[in-house]
């Protein structure tokens, strides 16, 4: 356990660097939070007048959940870093040493956590300067946040697997692709959910995307802590369900060398 | 095996999904102390032999035994003792030198203070001191691999595994590194296993080597011994008109032991040049071939390659086929 804890660390610190030292990505995965909670929060402001909504802002609503998407889409991308160390040799010479297999994905997976934690709470400080109240105050967005990196871990496991198995960027691109706007769209991040025809209301029960978003709103906006805590573990558990998977991709991936 | 071995290598055979056999039975033992070179061509089987040792693949069937410990069944004692230099340079580029150093040294598992000396050590040996603190990406091409180096040597390992190190470096910077690999084996506390497809690269550095081909060990010996079984002198000729035509002149001229052509090139093996030169003249003569330029030198590693493998030697890609001519006893 020794080793593994104290590689994760040495290898959290390489990957928390390279973010800093290219922030330029901070700031183009806020791009489209600022545009979401901006435009789309702006056009769709009078959505809240429909019966069902029961929030007077819009942006109230609306912030969480993009706060969940930016996190679901970003953590979903961390793949890239593990194929761009297979491409240029870094993989092997990793492999090459005693260093803790567990600890390479273990790393991965912490720093996207904690690039969704920053993010997320940017995009929260965003919502409140667009003008969003949180009724639940501090501890209300502290467990978004949470929410918002349990979510992420899990993706990122996914990504990080995916990459071991496919090795080819072109695949995880067309992935993410293609999962990413039908989860988010499968869940209540836009729209009240007693608002979503019967079948996408079915579908989003079991789409964790969904959860995150339900967990964030009713964190900062509602009173169901216990639901909070529901979801929440149920994200922890669809963390560890990714986790082994990427995992056990490591596993097939260092077999089929 | 004995105690002094660093590396001994059993009969390894492996097959890529996809179907390439990529070795085919390759055994040679490398003591300790000594650098050893796997000279061939791309895909003779050189780098897959590499990743086995590194722990990187497995063989298909076969056993590796990488400072006392085997490589299947005890890898994490062999990851512990062995550096590992790829061909992909593997550092991060969006770290300092410094900050590979000490990451690549932390995983190794040293202490911290131990490590941190030791990186400034290593830093100076190699020259690096000054770009210890920039990032990679600034580097040339010279001062990356040097870094590469210094990473596989940071934990002071038993046996250091260099991937074609000199491969896509300017001739100053390959001189460069030639004169640290030399000051290591000086030094002596480590064994080296570089594979190359230089020949030159091979003769200089090596104490022994193996010529690789096809996923197979051809001949191992020390470069002056493989030079030395080939007896005789070399002779080029170069020949105005077609030279693999010209070269069939020389069948069964005697005092010729081998000959190859190589676009408008003939190369000869003889047993003593002086005689050889007027015969060899007077036969292309003879055949129609001028001869316009003729030069005469001892064997090189090349004759060696080419005596063993029946093709000429050509780094880059696959090795072209070669004519022989004249008695050359064929071996394969």
């Amino acid at each position: 356990m020794g080793p593994f804890i104290s590689d994760t660390f040495q290898l959290l610190l390489r990957h928390i660097r390279t973010t800093l030292r290219i922030p330029i990505w901070i700031l183009v995965t806020l791009v489209q939070p600022v545009i979401w909670l901006a435009l789309y929060g702006q056009l769709f402001r009078r959505i809240v007048d429909l019966p069902g909504f029961q929030v007077a802002s819009y942006i109230d609503f609306l912030t969480p959940g993009v706060v969940i998407m930016t996190a679901f889409f970003g953590s979903a991308w961390s793949g890239m870093g593990l194929l761009s160390d297979l491409n240029e040799g870094v993989m092997s010479r990793l492999l090459a040493t005693p260093v803790s297999r567990g600890a390479i994905i273990a790393a991965r997976v912490l720093h996207a956590a904690l690039t969704v934690v920053v993010q997320s709470s940017l995009i929260l400080a965003l919502g409140f300067v667009l003008g969003a109240s949180f009724a639940n105050g501090l501890v209300g967005s502290l467990a978004v946040v949470l929410v918002a990196a349990l979510l992420g871990s899990g993706f990122s496991a996914i990504s990080n697997g995916l990459a071991l198995l496919t090795r080819r960027e072109e695949t995880l691109i067309s992935v993410v692709n293609f999962f990413g706007l039908p989860l988010t769209f499968l869940s209540s991040a836009f729209i009240a959910s007693v608002l979503m025809p019967g079948w996408i209301r079915s579908v989003a029960r079991f789409n964790p995307v969904n959860w995150a978003v339900e967990a964030a709103r009713e964190a900062v906006l509602g009173s169901d802590w216990t639901m909070v805590l529901g979801r929440a573990s149920l994200l922890a558990l669809f963390a560890v369900v990714c986790g082994v998977f990427a995992t056990r991709a490591f596993v097939a991936y260092q077999r089929s060398l | 095996m004995r105690a002094s071995d660093a590396i001994v290598v059993e009969e390894l055979t492996k097959r890529y999904r996809g179907g390439v056999q990529a070795l085919s039975g390759v055994s040679f033992t490398v003591r300790e102390g000594e650098i050893y070179g796997l000279l061939g061509p791309n895909g003779a089987g050189k780098s897959t032999t590499v990743r086995i040792l590194t722990t990187l693949t497995r063989p298909d069937s076969g056993r590796a035994v990488v400072a006392g410990h085997d490589v299947l069944r005890e890898p994490g004692q062999v990851r512990r003792k062995i550096g590992y230099v790829a061909q992909a340079s593997g550092v991060d580029r969006w770290a300092t030198g410094r900050e590979n150093l000490l990451l690549q040294g932390h995983l190794e598992r040293m202490p911290g203070r131990e490590l941190r000396r030791r990186v400034d050590e290593l830093l100076q040996q190699l020259g690096l001191e000054e770009a210890a603190d920039r990032l990679v990406n600034t580097y040339s091409g010279g001062m990356r691999r040097r870094l590469d180096i210094a990473m596989g040597l940071v934990h002071r390992p038993a046996v250091l595994f260099l991937d074609e190190p000199t491969t896509g470096l300017d001739p100053e910077s390959r001189a460069l590194l030639w004169a640290d690999l030399e000051r290591l084996r000086a030094q002596g506390s480590v064994t080296i296993l570089l594979t190359t497809h230089y020949l030159e690269e091979a003769d200089r550095l090596c104490d022994r080597l193996a010529i690789i081909d096809h996923g197979r060990v051809i001949v191992e010996g020390t470069p002056a011994g493989l030079k030395a079984e080939l007896q005789g002198d070399r002779v080029t000729l170069e020949i105005e008109g077609d030279a693999s035509q010209a070269v069939r002149a020389l069948d069964g001229l005697p005092g010729v032991l081998e000959a190859v052509s190589n676009g408008s090139e003939v190369v000869a093996r003889v047993s003593e040049g002086a005689t050889a030169i007027p015969l060899l003249v007077t036969a292309f003569e003879r055949a129609g071939a001028a001869v316009s330029s003729v030069t005469l030198s001892r064997p090189s590693l090349d004759d060696v390659y080419l005596h063993y493998t029946g093709h000429r030697y050509r780094g880059e890609g696959e090795p072209e086929e070669a004519s022989l001519a004249a008695g050359a006893a064929r071996r394969s």
